[in-house]
């Protein structure tokens, strides 16, 4: 800046660039102080909050301030405020949950949480499931697609050795091996890629259709309807909670394979049977790391909505 | 490097300035700019606009909570920020045209520092009186008048920088309601809080910092060298004309004395403190009150006008040479400006066009692609889509959904029978949406299909599509 009175020369630093020289002018007063502030201000954060990384953790600072805590307070907050919905879902009558379009925004939200913890690792992060995994967002359901029908299956499981109901565990698709030959297993396998409308080696599904009546139908339905649709058709339509006499024989008769639908597979499955295993995920059952029985009714909420609900 | 600067020279206290009272056009158009521009500052919130029930009355809002900008019948939503992003650029390049074209001008007129300090100044001056009676007053010794004056000055700087800060948190909600919440202690602690820090900032920029803003924190000054050229119109010394300069009464016979009689005048009444008699400076603002003192005290002694005037670097030589100047529109009009003023209108012209040509509703489509398709029983394939529908419109519309037909699929809406959404007024619903191709259909076993998505607004008729695709069971 230029001096009123111009009579004290300021010395040049000697630099000059383009014939343009710069003068050595003294820093303004406040702004060294302002510099100095920052410095007493910075040794003063790095006391009051932690700063110096140590050997395993850094120092705490006197204000004791922790992001983990703070964390937890939020957590905490967020469970405190949803405490009464989460007592209503626990004790909700499923049946009814949609006409309480509150809580059952509230149950899909939480379920959508719960399944992306627990149920991704199997069924996938898009519930689209795997071979062997079914896939939970297409309208076949071989353990029953009804939101009660699905809180059970997640409380009990499937064929598992936790839960204290044992639905389906004796409903293990039994190997064939040494029952049937090889060329009566590829006509069965044929004839059921017959059932499903898929083309086939028509002649080799004529020859299965005696075996599959007299070894699968008795699980499978004569028409490959599934022990699903024998249990509601042909006992109560209204009945719901499927237990002991549901074996869990997966329809036959349509486009969705568990396993894949090709021959070969098809074969594979008949030849050596197949027993896929869901844990039981209600905590009685999974005392270490098992849902709540509003985390049960919140998953089924979610997935029972995945498919557009049946 | 020279040897290191004795310690007295390492910083040195700021220098205050008592800017002196001055008359002259200059200082008019600074008064009437600094009359509009605070007017419209202070005033603008309580403009009333209706816009129906639903809406806020206010003309100009940032509805931060809904995520809406309303500006009279504009109203700008999230997504179309680039109309935000567009008046920026045209900010930028207005800068620089001004710039280019008359210097510092922006800062010397109409940037709120020099705006807020000026009101400052002003009641500094109605307090303290003017320059001489402040610099006794600053050199006196802290006695009854001192206090008493001083404490005065900083109830009424105070009283000023809380309007200030009042009237900034009026622009984000209904400004009545706010200022009766205000009153009556019920308005929201971020309310609160804004206007004491835009109080606090305003009382310490406009009154304790004043032009030490502009010359050290703020970056324009160290930019606006780049956007200056020789062309450009800035306050300048005609030294030729003023040189060598000499008090008017000890003036020698026969010395030939130039037309400045260092006065000081134009020194006196520059709030940057400079003078400008030393040639162009990063710190002078270009607000021309030299040019009124010093055109002032050329009538009193007699002389033309225009010793210090707003002149080119390139004219120098042609004045120097007793040639009159170039005209100021050849200054203002040449290749630069022109650019600075096409480019800047380019954006404009944008802007407005874009404003005209868009709708009033809107879609987007997201597929669904977790997984990328769902076989159901009956071999049909399924994707699903998250659909965002914007009604920009007043009130609730009803939006039906459609697919171009030549693909022979179906469409579903989860939670609605049929294919009709109502979406309330001003605001975007998000649907999921199913599309469905029938078992072995083209659409089910091609790899993926190009369709389109229809919406239409079923009271104006107004459509939006967006061309997505279907991702049929892949066939090996
Ligand atoms: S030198 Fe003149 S134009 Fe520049 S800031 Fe000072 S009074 Fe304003
Ligand atoms: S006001 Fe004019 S005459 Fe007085 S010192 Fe400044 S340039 Fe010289």
């Amino acid at each position: 800046m230029s001096k009123h009175d111009d009579k004290k020369e300021v010395e040049t630093t000697g630099h000059s660039w383009d014939g343009i020289e710069e003068y050595n002018n003294p820093l303004p007063r406040w702004w060294v102080w302002v510099f100095y502030a920052t410095i007493v201000w910075g040794i003063g954060y790095t006391i009051a909050y932690p700063a110096w990384p140590g050997l395993r953790s850094a120092t705490a600072g006197i204000l004791g301030f922790s992001t983990r805590a703070q964390v937890q307070e939020q957590i905490d907050a967020v469970d405190a405020a949803n405490a009464a919905m989460v007592s209503e879902l626990e004790n909700v009558d499923l049946a009814t949950l949609a006409d309480h379009p509150e809580l059952n925004g509230f149950a899909e939200n939480m379920g959508a949480a719960v399944f992306r913890a627990n149920c991704v690792q199997c069924h996938g992060s898009g519930a689209a499931g795997a071979k062997g995994y079914p896939n939970l967002l297409d309208d076949d359901w071989i353990w029953g697609g009804r939101i009660e029908e699905i809180a059970f299956t997640v409380t009990n499981g499937i064929r598992n050795e936790q839960s204290m109901d044992t639905r389906g565990y004796g409903g293990v698709m039994p190997s064939f091996d040494g029952v049937l030959s090889h060329e009566e297993i590829t006509n069965v396998a044929s004839y059921v890629q017959l059932l499903a409308g898929e083309a086939t080696d028509e002649a080799a599904a004529a020859e299965g259709e005696e075996l599959f009546l007299n070894n699968c139908a008795s699980c499978h339905g004569e028409e490959g309807q599934g022990s699903l649709a024998t249990t509601r058709e042909f006992e109560d339509p209204e009945y719901v909670t499927a237990s002991d006499e549901m074996t869990g024989a997966p329809r036959l008769n349509d486009k969705v394979w568990l396993y894949g639908g090709d021959l070969a597979t098809l074969e594979e499955t008949i030849l050596n049977g197949r027993g896929g295993v869901m844990p039981a995920w209600l905590e009685d059952y999974r005392p270490a790391n098992g849902l709540t029985q509003a985390e049960v009714n919140a998953v089924a909420a979610y997935v029972h909505q995945l498919g557009g609900g049946q | 490097m020279s040897a290191p600067a004795p310690q007295d020279q390492l910083y040195a206290a700021r220098e205050p300035v008592f800017p002196r009272r001055v008359k002259g056009k200059f200082r008019n158009l600074k008064w009437v700019i600094m009359l509009i521009t605070l007017g419209i500052y202070y005033l603008a919130p309580w403009i009333r606009w209706d816009r129906g029930p639903e809406l806020p009355d206010q003309a100009i809002l940032v509805d931060l909570a809904h995520r809406r900008f309303f500006f009279f019948w504009i109203e700008i939503w999230p997504h179309e920020f680039y109309f935000v992003a567009g008046l920026l650029i045209m900010a930028g390049l207005g800068l620089f045209l001004f710039t280019s074209a008359m210097g510092r001008v922006w800062c010397g007129y109409t940037c709120p520092q020099t705006v807020w300090t000026d009101l400052f100044i002003l009641v500094e001056r109605w307090v303290e009186g003017d320059r001489n009676a402040r610099v006794r007053l600053w050199k006196s010794k802290w006695d009854g008048r001192k206090v008493r004056l001083r404490l005065t000055k900083w109830a009424a700087w105070v009283l000023i920088a809380l309007a200030t800060g009042g009237a900034w948190v009026f622009y984000f909600t209904d400004a009545p309601t706010l200022a009766v919440d205000l009153v009556t202690g019920n308005a929201h602690p971020i309310a609160y809080t804004t206007m004491l820090i835009l109080t606090a900032t305003t009382f310490f920029f406009g009154g304790i910092a004043r032009e030490q803003v502009c010359i050290y924190a703020c970056p324009w000054p160290r930019i606006q060298a780049a956007m200056m050229d020789e062309d450009t119109l800035t306050i300048g010394y005609r030294d030729w004309r003023g040189e060598p300069r000499g008090k008017l009464k000890k003036a020698e016979p026969g010395v030939q004395q130039g037309d400045c009689i260092d006065c000081m005048a134009c020194v006196n009444v520059c709030p940057m403190g400079i003078d400008i008699r030393n040639g162009q400076q990063m710190e002078c603002i270009t607000c021309g009150l030299c040019i009124d003192a010093c055109d002032d005290v050329m009538a009193k002694i007699g002389k033309s006008r225009g010793l210090i005037d707003y002149l080119a670097l390139n004219d120098e030589p042609r004045e120097r040479a007793g040639a009159q100047p170039r005209p100021v529109w050849k200054h203002i009009f040449r290749p630069r400006t022109i650019l600075y003023t096409a480019l800047w209108s380019i954006v404009g012209f944008g802007l407005v066009f874009a404003l005209f040509i868009r709708p009033d509703i809107e879609m987007t489509v997201s597929p669904i692609r977790n997984p990328t398709f769902i076989t159901l029983s009956d071999g049909t394939i399924r994707n699903v889509y998250d659909v965002r529908l914007r009604n920009k419109h007043g009130s609730q519309e009803l939006f039906g959904l459609a697919l171009d037909a030549d693909t022979n699929l179906q469409l579903s809406v989860e939670g609605v029978d049929g294919s009709l959404v109502p979406v309330p007024a001003d605001s975007m619903e998000i649907i999921r949406v199913y599309v469905q191709a029938g078992p072995d259909s083209a659409a089910a076993t091609a790899d993926r299909t190009d369709f389109t998505f229809w919406v239409t607004d079923l009271s104006t008729n107004e459509r939006a599509s967006v061309d997505t695709i279907f991702n049929g069971k892949e066939t090996n």
